[in-house]
């Protein structure tokens, strides 16, 4: 007469020790949640049958022959496992006494409520978002391990990122993502590309999240940094040289200074976009057919070579520049100045202009170029081509628009600073 | 600070009380004639899987470096004293040969297993609170 009681119950507790002793932690971090909240159910749980078993056990009943009888652990464990799960299997193995009866009465509500109880904590605990975090984690690091193939590690997956990430992927190269904000998911769905891409939601400047993102892994072939901060990149930079000395590192940077930094320490690449760009416009203005060389040499992968189209030639004259920003900046000083375009810039900001004029010329006119009046003042109807180069995309539309407007035969340049309004340009 | 101290070593309280308290009485039921049915109570056995079952599920919150090794003592007492308790269900209700010597020994014997887990169990608690003390 025994009670063998919760033999099911102890299953979970095995398959969470054979996990403990593999890895270095003494438990990972979510079977350790899982354990530290279910404490309190089990005990509960375990004290209510227990009260029960024993009560059923000591309570006098009646056999079928009317002798005094007692039920023994076995029979009493059997009733109180049927009635908590609200099987009711009825009175086994007599019918009981009504002094049963009671404690039947008392253990129902007993075990019932301490079910739910304890359904309700796994429940909440499943919903908990640190929990889920924890989940997550520990489903990307097994990604991580998982990944047999040579890939890349994108940190940031802004406008920048994505499109890396979605050429990688086209190119069937693995790669995996750190971003820091949750939001951008829901803008660039990364998992309807090609290959799957594991995605961690953490800092990339922290360089644990960098190494649970398998930096320091022999098949990481480089680190891409393309988040908005230069600071960041340069940290992930730094980190990544350390941590992996033979991989090759990709910086964005936009700042001159952050490019010195990054380069002192041996980034293999800096990109600087509105450099890039600046670059590129030069060529088209200097010399079209080499721009057309260049573009189908590098191009991206699914562009065609047309052979029929004509290089792109631009026709010498008077430029206007919208924008005085980081991008207007780069692209007047290494484009327009070095091949001595004549230009008039267009900015609304007062302080910028004043600077411009004593470091440079007057062609400086304040406003914003997104009313006629301005437009009007950089005289657009003499002018061969518009750069609409503001950091604001409906500006950059409002002016191309008007441009057009003024004087249809402008060639016009747009930047495009978020990647949803593709369709407008 | 001072009350997460203080909350913390009652915590600690219990965690020992539960450890000992299932060694204490794993010994009391294992102690006296190996196949003697009436120095074995059932209810003593009963009390011991209960009071193993509670030491095993605070245990399993135990985060030092201890704890797996802790965890895993806790886990061979409970197989060894569910499966004594098993045998002797077997023994009444189902084989219904009753409380034979050679029953009650193994019993008896399975139960003495759980003991020398319990006691690993409280080696290992202690080594563990001597190395934490600074």
């Amino acid at each position: 007469m025994r009670s063998e009681e919760h033999v099911q119950k102890q299953q979970p507790d095995d398959s969470s020790t054979t996990e403990a002793f593999t890895s270095e932690e003494p438990f990972n971090p979510q079977t350790a949640m899982i354990m530290w909240r279910m404490r309190t159910p089990l005990i509960i749980l375990i004290c209510v049958y227990a009260i029960a078993v024993l009560g059923l056990v000591l309570i006098p009943g009646v056999d079928d022959q009317g002798n005094p009888w007692h039920m023994s652990f076995f029979h009493a464990f059997y009733l109180v496992s049927y009635t908590a799960t609200t099987i009711g299997f009825g009175e086994i193995p007599y019918p009981l006494t009504d002094a049963q009866r009671m404690w039947v009465l008392v253990t129902i509500y007993m075990t019932v409520v301490s079910w739910f109880y304890a359904i309700g904590s796994i429940l909440s605990l499943v919903q908990d978002p640190v929990y889920q975090q924890v989940r997550k984690q520990a489903r990307f690091q097994k990604e991580v391990a998982g990944m047999q193939e040579s890939f890349y590690l994108v940190c940031g997956l802004g406008e920048t990122g994505y499109e890396i990430v979605e050429a990688l992927s086209n190119e069937h190269y693995r790669s995996i993502v750190i971003e820091k904000d949750g939001d951008s998911l829901l803008k660039h769905n990364i998992h309807s590309l090609p290959e799957y891409v594991p995605l961690l939601i953490a800092d990339a400047s922290i360089p644990k999240n960098l190494k649970m993102a398998g930096i320091a892994r022999d098949n990481c072939k480089g680190v891409i940094a393309a988040t908005a901060s230069d600071e960041v990149n340069l940290k992930i930079a730094i980190s990544s040289k350390l941590l992996h000395p033979d991989g090759m590192v990709v910086c964005r940077s936009d700042i001159q200074q952050y490019e010195e930094n990054m380069l002192s320490f041996k980034t293999d690449y800096v990109v600087n976009p509105y450099n890039t760009f600046a670059r590129i416009f030069a060529m088209l203005l200097h010399s079209p057919s080499m721009h057309m060389i260049f573009d189908w040499v590098t191009g991206a992968p699914d562009s065609s070579l047309n052979q029929a189209e004509e290089p792109l030639i631009l026709n010498s004259g008077r430029w206007i520049l919208c924008g005085y920003g980081r991008f207007g900046r780069s692209l007047y000083k290494s484009a327009l100045l070095e091949n001595h375009v004549e230009t008039t810039i267009l900015e609304a900001d007062e302080s910028i202009c004043e600077r411009f004029k004593q470091d440079h010329s007057d062609n400086i006119i304040t406003g914003s170029g997104v009313d006629e009046e301005t437009l009007d003042k950089a005289e657009i109807k003499q002018a061969v081509g518009i750069i609409a180069g503001t950091d604001n995309d409906s500006n950059n539309l409002s002016i191309i628009m008007t441009a057009r407007q003024m004087n249809p035969d402008i060639f016009v340049v747009a930047r495009q600073n978020q990647r949803d309004n593709t369709e407008l340009f | 600070m001072e009350e997460k101290k203080v909350w913390l070593s009652y915590e600690r309280v219990w965690f020992s009380f539960f450890m000992i308290l299932a060694l204490t009485l794993n010994f009391g039921f294992f102690i006296g004639e190996l196949d003697d049915p009436q120095h074995h109570n059932v209810f003593e056995l009963f009390a011991v899987i209960i009071i193993n079952m509670i030491a095993t599920v605070l245990k399993l919150g135990d985060r030092t470096q201890m704890g797996p090794m802790l965890l895993a003592t806790s886990l061979v007492a409970l197989v060894q004293l569910i499966s004594a308790a098993l045998v002797w269900a077997f023994a009444i209700h189902v084989n219904e040969t009753g409380l034979t010597p050679s029953v009650m020994a193994t019993i008896v014997s399975l139960s003495g297993g759980a003991v020398l887990a319990n006691v690993i169990s409280v080696i290992l608690l202690m080594i563990e609170t001597t190395f934490q003390r600074r």
